[in-house]
């Protein structure tokens, strides 16, 4: 135990105390302001030490046994620090405390008790991600996986009054369970065949060439199928846009910035192993790229706020798949932090917004920037860094995911990522023009923010410039074609003028344009049928297999009970009658009994 | 027939009739009477070994059987007593509160 595993450990053990503390001592939960302050403080502190093991670049190790066995033991827990964790560290410790402290003012109105709960909740979530990027084996990882999908499932359903949410709640549970399940079978069957959950010795025996395992593709696959579920990829995407119904601060911390990234993450960190089993890469790359594309289109139709944030976020995540999915998993990692910031950043924005306006829908905003401008400010901002425009954060990373998709040779993904950019932009400024300028809405007053919900905003927005910055001085260090920049400008652009004709100048009606393209309007408008498609499995499979169980249940198993209870009563009735209650009837029983005693003895002796 | 013979064959007897009487009177206080009888039969028998195999045991244990059967006839008279005065009736047939 030396420092460089000291501190991170701190990090992780922080928000735990807080949570443990807040979770016992019920008085102090209840108190609500006061707990959010107990939790930001231990979030500070931890900030604080991952900002110490990111800038001193700690590395080391250290685990400790967890299931002994007579050859060592099975399974160790432990932390595992390296650049990927410590960048990690840093984002969820950084994005954790902006959006606790934001959530005190957002969530100021809630009973201090359900603040108590919400910050518990918070600090659970915190504690289980950090262990998650800290793991140093696929069995630890696989603990907090499961633990971080239960802190979401929690905090969607924060209001779980409301019956959507509490609804959303479950249905991110469920379509994240079945993408689990692959996840753990693939855990369980790679350490079957090779005997170890560790990091290290997994890719050290990658290294050697030593993991020719038949089936090594099928394992893999059922392990991203982990990444699939969690991660929002197409066809489990589902659960994410509906997980809007939780908290705006909860949807910018969980469904953007941290948890959803989990399992790019996840890829990234086992990349060593993707790396062997080039058609399962492929497949990740294909799906991302098809993801990508395929949420952008939704985004386009979208009339709430933050479900064109959730599907840019499915977006964006296909976007990193694609790029580990193409080699390039530094690329799709890059990305993963650089939209960990802007989209936190937007989605913050947009609860402001939400917060002043009392609505979700864009079509009932309009003109807010004269109201809230700092609001708009770094709105805008968080849009410039999505639509990749140098020198944000979002145009470096995007930009690497792009060459990374073009260099693995992956031409149609790249197009469909291509496409998607210019989608991207466009989308985004549709919100930008329809929700920030234009008509403005006469309903209510809208106002700008309190400073504890602008101050995480400011400082989003400078990061999202500074790391831009940063990456526009220190980066270039891979080879990208070209042609590249001037592209994905070029796409950027075209969004940005496209949103701009149809939803600032009028030039080009909406309606026009989504009569021009019917289909495609119809289908995302109904969100390809994959909502229903999984409605409809879940009610002819799920519910049928129920009503059959149950029937088994009413008809089989309780009539086998019936019968005996019926028999058991009839033969109760039948034998009553023994008992006259007249103890002369005793008496001839007993005779009688003597008497068959002495036959018996006479003749059996 | 020898003398040890006659005894157990009367004794046979009292307790056959004794048992007929449980089984069959009506009245409660008949019943006892069976009972009674029943009880001398084995007392016969005691006294009859006693005698025959020259044990005083016998006899000893037959006067702790009077004295006991004196006993439960006080007894057993006073609880037929107080169901007469509850029931207004001692006829075994018609107390059969314990009927299932």
């Amino acid at each position: 135990m030396t420092l460089p595993t000291v501190l991170p450990l701190l990090v992780w053990v922080l928000p735990f105390a807080a949570f443990v503390l807040l979770a016992v001592v019920a008085p102090l939960r209840r108190a609500g302001p006061r707990a959010g302050l107990l939790s930001i403080g231990a979030m500070g502190v931890a900030f604080m030490a991952a900002l110490v093991v990111w800038v001193e670049d700690f590395r080391g190790e250290a685990t400790w046994s967890w299931i002994p066995s007579d050859g060592g033991p099975i399974a160790t827990v432990g932390v595992l620090v390296d650049p990927v964790s410590n960048a990690m560290l840093v984002l969820v410790t950084l994005v954790s405390l902006l959006v606790q402290v934001y959530s005190l003012a957002y969530l100021g109105d809630e009973p201090p008790a359900s603040l108590g709960r919400y910050y518990t909740y918070q600090s659970l979530f915190a504690f289980s991600m950090l262990g998650l990027v800290l793991s140093p084996g696929f069995l630890q990882m696989f603990v907090f996986w499961e633990l971080v999908g239960l802190c979401s499932y929690l905090l969607i359903g924060y209001w779980y009054q409301r019956p959507a949410a509490a609804r959303a709640a479950v249905k991110a549970f469920w379509i994240t369970k079945l993408g689990d399940v692959g996840f753990v079978i693939g855990i369980v069957l790679l350490w079957s065949a090779t005997g170890t959950f560790d990091f290290g010795e997994l890719f050290a025996k990658a290294q050697e060439h030593a993991l020719a395992i038949d089936g090594l593709g099928t394992i893999m696959f059922l392990i991203y199928l982990g990444a699939v579920g969690k991660s929002a990829q197409f066809p489990l995407h589902v659960w994410l846009p509906d997980a809007m119904e939780g908290p705006t601060p909860v949807s910018a911390l969980i469904h953007a910035a941290t948890m959803v990234t989990a399992g790019v993450f996840m890829v990234t960190r086992a990349q060593p192993l993707f790396a062997l089993v080039p058609d399962v890469l492929t497949l990740i790359g294909w799906v991302g790229a098809f993801t990508a594309l395929l949420a952008a289109t939704m985004a386009c139709v979208e009339s709430d706020i933050k479900r064109v944030l959730a599907y840019s976020t499915v977006s964006q995540l296909g976007y990193m798949m694609a790029a580990a999915g193409a080699g390039a998993a530094d690329a799709g990692f890059l990305h993963l932090l650089t939209h960990g910031l802007f989209k936190a950043l937007l989605f913050l924005a947009a609860g402001a917004v939400i917060h002043a306006v009392g609505t979700n829908d864009i079509f009932r905003m309009g003109g807010l920037f004269r109201a809230m401008p700092q609001t708009g400010i770094v709105f805008i901002v968080g849009t410039l860094a999505l639509a990749g425009v140098p020198p944000l954060a979002g145009f470096f990373s995007k930009e690497a995911v792009l060459s990374g998709v073009w260099e693995a040779h992956l031409t149609v993904p790249f197009l469909m990522l291509a496409l998607t950019a210019l989608l991207t932009a466009f989308y985004m400024f549709r919100v930008v023009f329809i929700t920030f300028f234009g008509r403005a809405f006469e309903a209510g007053h809208p106002h700008e923010a309190p400073w504890l919900m602008r101050g995480p905003l400011w400082l989003l927005a400078a990061l999202t410039v500074a790391v831009g910055i940063r990456l526009a001085v220190g980066g270039g260090e891979h080879e990208a074609p070209g042609w590249l920049v001037p592209l994905s400008l070029a796409s950027a652009f075209v969004g940005f003028a496209l949103a701009w004709a149809m939803y600032q100048r009028g030039l080009v009606d909406p309606a026009t344009f989504s009569t021009a393209l019917a289909p495609f309007d119809f289908l995302a408008r109904r969100r390809y049928g994959i909502d229903a498609l999984y409605a409809g499995l879940y009610r002819a499979l799920v519910l049928g297999f129920a009503r059959l169980i149950g029937w088994i249940d009413r008809y089989l198993v309780d009539g086998v009970l019936n019968v005996l209870s019926a028999l058991t009563l009839r033969a109760g009735a039948g034998l009553r009658g023994i008992q006259s209650g007249r103890a002369q009837d005793y008496v001839y029983g007993v005779a009688f009994g003597v008497l068959l005693l002495f036959v018996w003895a006479q003749l059996w002796r | 027939m020898s003398g040890l013979q006659a005894y157990l064959v009367l004794a046979a007897l009292v307790f056959a009739i004794g048992l007929f009487g449980v089984l069959t009177r009506r009245n409660a206080v008949g019943i006892l009477l069976g009972i009674e009888l029943m009880l001398n039969a084995v007392n016969i028998n005691l006294v009859a070994f006693a005698r025959f195999n020259g044990d005083l045991g016998g006899v000893v244990f037959t006067l702790f059987t009077i004295s006991i059967t004196v006993a439960e006839v006080a007894v057993g008279l006073a609880i037929v007593i107080a169901i007469f005065r509850v029931r207004r009736t001692v006829e075994a047939d018609r107390l059969d509160l314990l009927r299932g």
